[in-house]
């Protein structure tokens, strides 16, 4: 594993709080991420999963708490992660190319005062083809459908080459097609010795798609593996017993993740 | 004749020409990115937070030199700028309340302070009103250097940070999270705006300078998808409004050259809304009609189809009205029909009855298949 620090998690978080004004957003939060997980963070609106990302990827300052990549700060390491932001966080009318935009995830390596050139755009043509939209390679990126999009955010993450990925709801608003390939698209990221934490908001689906998973209300409820931790009692704390999951499934079921391997 | 005559041979004319081309580049590449970082309304509040700064500038220098004033109004246009931000930052105001606050605020400090400097007894202080609307005329070629210098530089920096300004603009989260330095960047990309807003304050005038740097970028935005086309046009558009409004004004007497350049861009930007290809009204209408009227066209052969379907003889004609009665809804029967009969799709079989030709017959089956199999 890049960075080496041994079998330590890859990413710690420990004491973590984040206010907006004096409206606390993220309590005293320990979370530890462990090399070669997928990791889904769920829990209900407001519940801080979108600040507890932006809070490890240094977007956004911390009231207290530390978050340490392989055992050193984000900013020493941020060639280790790659943040994939909300679809909806861009203005898709903005004017470029999709494979314009995929470059831009090697703009973090490519240093000042240089242009992306033929290998950057191999790399994004690439990473293009793994998501299936080679094709639209060279389409203004408003023509694009949500799915779309969000595949080409993927593919921008890709060309990062991180061993750590963040991503903010990557299902979002996709169509059940999208939504099957960006799961084979991170099960093949963890077959690669990828780490990957998706905030995720379909519970139905956390058995299936994960491994790991991290339980938030402000608070972080529980992490770890799935069938430990993805408990009745864990989600009725998380959700405060209004969870439609909990009407579908009895307790005691055992949780297997789906087509195995990946 | 005389005008293009006057163009090249007067030195008045070629430098204010050159200068007004300076100016529209700058300010049509800064412009872009200003657009497309939904801060428009920035530069106006940047160009009118300049004018107490000339004032000062004059006040405390009792100079008139170009770049003095510059000085000057570069600093109260960033203090405004940096008000703007602070106070969306530190208060519940919102970006645009702000905006009208620190643009009316400052303008009517320098409204003040002009009017002090035209009562003062002294003969220097003639012609600081210009400032106001804008008098092409008075560029000297120093004048226009000073432009070209500043104008060099800010396009230069440009150039050199392009990916980082790109990627600011279009996604600064994710800028930041792959360690660009964001909001220095912020900070020398609104600098650079500041700077070219500054240039052309004496040529276009605090009152519409912003329309210097937002119309070109609108117009430019309606005829590409890519940045790097969208910030060339720009500047082309900028110069030539730049250029066209500052001779207009020059040639006649006592007509300021900031509406002559305004009157200018409005030209470019009614062209480009209306007739640019993919995003203009104009083009956008045709598409929707040449659409329209493929889809009748293709429901009158569906129609036809359908009838043909109902009879052993194929060859059956129908009338019109039949068709009519079955295109409620979509019209263009008779439109289509020719449209159809022009492609041998159909025929006429008697006074006003119509059958579908074997190709036609193919043709629709083809169609009707499509669209059973469509998503």
């Amino acid at each position: 594993m890049a960075g080496g620090n041994g079998g330590g998690p890859v990413i710690k978080v420990e004491d973590l709080t984040v206010a907006y004004g004096d409206r606390p957003v993220l309590w005293d939060v320990d979370m530890e991420v462990p090399a070669g997980v997928l990791m889904a963070i769920v829990g209900p609106n407001g519940a801080g999963k979108t600040t507890l990302i932006k809070a490890v990827t240094g977007l956004i300052r911390p009231v207290a708490g530390s978050v340490a990549i392989f055992g050193k700060p984000y900013a020493e390491q941020r060639r280790l992660v790659g943040y994939v932001p909300q679809r909806n966080s861009v203005d898709w009318d903005f004017p470029t190319t999709v494979q314009d935009v995929v470059m831009m995830g090697r703009y973090g390596s490519l240093g000042w005062l240089r242009r992306p050139g033929r290998t950057e755009r191999a790399l994004a043509m690439g990473a293009l083809e793994k998501v299936g939209m080679a094709e639209f390679a060279d389409r203004q990126i408003s023509q694009l459908s949500g799915g779309q999009q969000q595949r080409v955010f993927l593919a921008r993450a890709i060309v990062q080459d991180a061993a750590i990925y963040l991503m903010d709801e990557p299902f979002q608003g996709v169509d059940a097609t999208t939504e099957r390939a960006i799961v084979t698209l991170l099960k093949e990221m963890r077959a690669r010795g990828k780490t990957v934490v998706v905030v995720h908001h379909d519970l139905q689906t956390v058995p299936e798609y994960f491994d790991w998973v991290t339980l938030l209300n402000v608070r972080c409820i529980a992490s770890g593996p799935v069938d430990q931790v993805f408990t009745d009692r864990n989600l009725r704390l998380a959700y405060g017993g209004r969870v439609s999951y909990l009407t579908h499934h009895s307790p005691g079921e055992t949780f297997t993740g789906g087509e195995g391997g990946g | 004749m005389d005008f293009l005559g006057d163009l090249f041979g007067n030195y008045t004319l070629r430098t204010v020409g050159l200068g007004a081309a300076f100016l529209g580049i700058v300010n049509g590449v800064l412009g872009s990115f200003a657009v497309l970082r939904r801060q428009s309304l920035l530069g106006d509040a940047i160009s009118h937070a300049a004018l107490p700064g000339i004032a000062l500038a004059f006040l405390l220098t009792g100079s008139k030199a170009t770049l003095v004033l510059l000085l000057g109004a570069a600093a109260t246009g960033w203090l405004g700028t940096l008000l703007v931000m602070n106070i969306v930052k530190n208060t519940r105001i919102k970006y645009d309340t702000a905006l009208g606050l620190v643009l009316s605020v400052f303008f009517g400090v320098g409204l003040v302070l002009l009017t002090h400097i035209q009562k003062m007894p002294v003969a220097a202080q003639a012609g600081l009103d210009t400032f106001l609307f804008g008098q092409a005329a008075t560029l000297l070629a120093r004048d226009v250097a000073t432009i070209g210098a500043l104008g060099t530089a800010v396009l230069l920096l440009v150039l050199a940070l392009w990916k980082e300004f790109k990627l600011l603009c279009f996604d600064p989260d994710f800028a930041r999270s792959i360690g660009f330095p964001v909001r220095p960047l912020d900070v020398v990309l609104t600098t650079l705006l500041v700077t070219s807003i500054v240039i052309g304050l004496q040529t276009v005038g605090v009152v519409l300078m912003s329309a210097m740097v937002v119309a070109p970028a609108a117009a430019a935005r309606q005829w590409t998808d890519r940045l790097g086309a969208m910030v060339a046009i720009s500047a082309f558009f900028g110069a030539l409004a730049g250029v066209g409004g500052a001779l207009v004004s020059s040639l006649t007497a006592r007509l300021p050259a900031g509406p002559t350049i305004v009157l200018c861009l409005s030209a470019i930007v009614l062209v480009s809304l209306l007739a640019a290809p993919n995003r203009g009204i104009v083009w956008n209408w045709a598409r929707e009609r040449v659409n329209r009227r493929r889809l009748q066209t293709e429901a009158v052969l569906a129609d036809l189809y359908v009838l043909a379907m109902r009879h052993e003889d194929l060859g059956h004609g129908h009338p019109v009205s039949i068709l009519r009665t079955m295109s409620i809804g979509h019209g263009g029967v008779e439109r289509s029909l020719e449209v159809l009969r022009e492609r041998g799709l159909v025929r006429v079989t008697g006074g006003d009855t119509w059958s579908l030709t074997p190709r036609g017959l193919s043709e629709a089956g083809r169609l009707s298949g499509k669209r059973e199999e469509g998503p």
